[in-house]
């Protein structure tokens, strides 16, 4: 069953073409990756869906709703059914660890301090990281850091959960725990899971389904072993990491 | 045609830049009006802001008094009216230089601040964060920082006002000989109560001016640390020209007004 779905979508920033007839259904309660090289418009699908982008056509359904048509308020509303944790984990450097985590359930419900407390503690357990609660930011390690931004996006327990990058740039025993913790939350807290990685051991440790984008659209979608067998060279070029092939370097 | 060119395009460019900031104004006075205001935020701006500018302000503004009752005192003694120097002194800072002065001081310290902070939280992705949250930055950013410069400013400005008068006093008694009883008496004369709250309404109106220009230069900024310095940069100058123009305007509108 289909949770939301990209329709058609073009997205341009002045005269660069990001996504162009761009279309991608996100299926309920699975974790999709997304894949594709760098700069090919990975992080903008995010962002169409939870409406931090708004495409220059096409539409954006998310549970029923077009995103494209909700302005103002609505769409800032509407945001927190969606948690969204950051490439750069972007935690907020005047926050402890358990503020910048507690601050979704402050500002958005009337539960009192013990009770968010209590929330933000357990949240931070599952994420392995209740040792840091009062830290900094500043004093994190880099997985440290991801596991927090983590830990904000799901705290509210979130329909819908949006991973930019999150294990690049961190050596492969942290890449091995974040992509443990994704699936683990995944789990534990159900939800609809769309990640965005380079890495393509992760992503075939924690999908259930691949969406690769190439030149603005999505040229190959499926499980993960549809993927792999894909008799798309383009798709082989990139799984391999061939210099040779189809993709122009 | 190059001059036309370049003339339409400046035009342009500061209509939408005085746009941007009256809509952001619009916006964050919209958030005020429904009293969706983070209280306990705006009172730590209020410290980090105001009360941290405390001593930069006083001492520009103990110097100045200085300096203009020093110029005055020496030319009235000269001319017999030492009688007059405290009121010069106390016209001139309640008016004009009290509130200019701070707004200046203000803008160059917590206006940098504002779009320092602002424009390195855009480009660590911070500000998008926010509203992914599902969290308005104006709301979270603006807003508090907003009312603590429009209620700080304006205290600073009577710190300023008083300090400057002191200073005055002080300089008009030991350079001129002015005793300080005949300096507090023409103050009396010629200042009047309503000078000092006149002073204080331009005071706020330039808070709301640094800060709603500091904060959509530091929401606007783009291309990494370079661009937060000359968001910074931008948002001082910005703000100080238009402290003056605002000055300009409102010593027409209120003092002519009587």
């Amino acid at each position: 069953m289909s949770f939301a779905r990209i329709e058609d979508a073009a997205v341009r920033f002045g005269e660069k073409v990001v996504l162009e007839n761009c279309s991608l259904e996100i299926k309920e309660r699975a974790i999709t990756c997304l894949i594709g090289l760098s700069g090919a418009g990975k992080s903008t699908i995010l962002r169409l869906l939870n409406g931090l982008r708004r495409p220059d056509e096409g539409r954006v359904i998310v549970k029923g709703i077009d995103l494209t048509t909700l302005r103002g308020r609505d769409l800032i509303e509407f945001r927190r059914k969606i948690g969204f944790a950051f490439q750069f984990a972007a935690l907020f450097d005047s926050l402890s660890v358990s503020d910048n985590v507690a601050l979704p359930l402050r500002e958005h419900t009337k539960m009192s301090n013990a009770e968010i407390d209590k929330i933000v503690t357990a949240t931070l357990e599952l994420v392995e990281l209740e040792t840091a609660k009062d830290r900094m930011p500043a004093e994190l390690s880099g997985g440290m850091l991801k596991r927090a931004g983590f830990a904000r996006a799901v705290v509210n327990n979130p329909e819908l959960v949006l991973y930019d990058e999150p294990t690049t740039g961190l050596d492969p025993i942290i890449t091995h725990v974040l992509t443990d913790t994704i699936v683990r939350l995944r789990k534990e807290l159900g939800g609809t899971v769309v990640v965005v990685s380079h890495d393509l051991e992760s992503i075939f440790a924690m999908a259930d389904y691949i969406a690769m984008l190439f030149e603005g659209a999505i040229i190959e979608y499926g499980t993960v072993e549809e993927v792999r067998k894909s008799p798309n060279p383009i798709v082989q070029q990139f799984l391999t990491g061939s210099e040779v092939g189809p993709i122009p370097l | 045609m190059k001059v036309f060119d370049d003339l339409g395009r400046g035009t342009t460019g500061f209509l939408e830049y005085a746009g941007g900031v009256a809509a952001l104004g619009g916006e964050a006075g919209s958030y005020i009006g429904r009293f969706s205001i983070r209280y306990r935020e705006v009172f730590s701006q209020m410290a980090l802001l105001g009360v941290q500018s405390t001593i930069i302000v006083l001492l520009t503004s103990l110097f100045t008094g200085m300096v203009v009752s020093f110029e005055s005192a020496q030319q009235a003694v000269n001319f017999g009216v030492s009688n007059l120097v405290g009121g010069a002194v106390a016209y001139t800072e309640s008016r004009e230089l009290g509130p200019m002065l701070s707004a200046v001081v203000v803008a160059g310290r917590a206006g940098a601040a504002i779009t320092a902070e602002l424009g390195a939280m855009v480009v660590t992705e911070q500000v998008e964060a926010l509203e992914a949250l599902g969290l308005s930055p104006i709301r979270m950013l603006v807003v508090p920082r907003l009312l603590a410069l429009v209620v700080m400013l304006p205290v600073l400005t009577i710190i300023a006002d008083v300090v400057g008068i002191v200073g005055g006093a002080s300089l008009a008694h030991t350079m001129a000989g002015i005793p300080y009883d005949t300096f507090v008496e023409s103050v009396r004369q010629m200042s009047h109560y309503s000078d000092f709250v006149k002073g204080m309404v331009k005071a706020a109106v330039f808070g709301a001016i640094i800060t709603l220009v500091a904060c959509y230069q530091g929401l606007n900024t783009r291309g990494g640390a370079a661009g937060v310095g000359r968001a910074t940069t931008g948002a001082v100058v910005n703000a100080i020209i238009m402290i003056f123009v605002a000055n300009f305007v409102l010593s027409i509108v209120l003092f002519n007004a009587g």
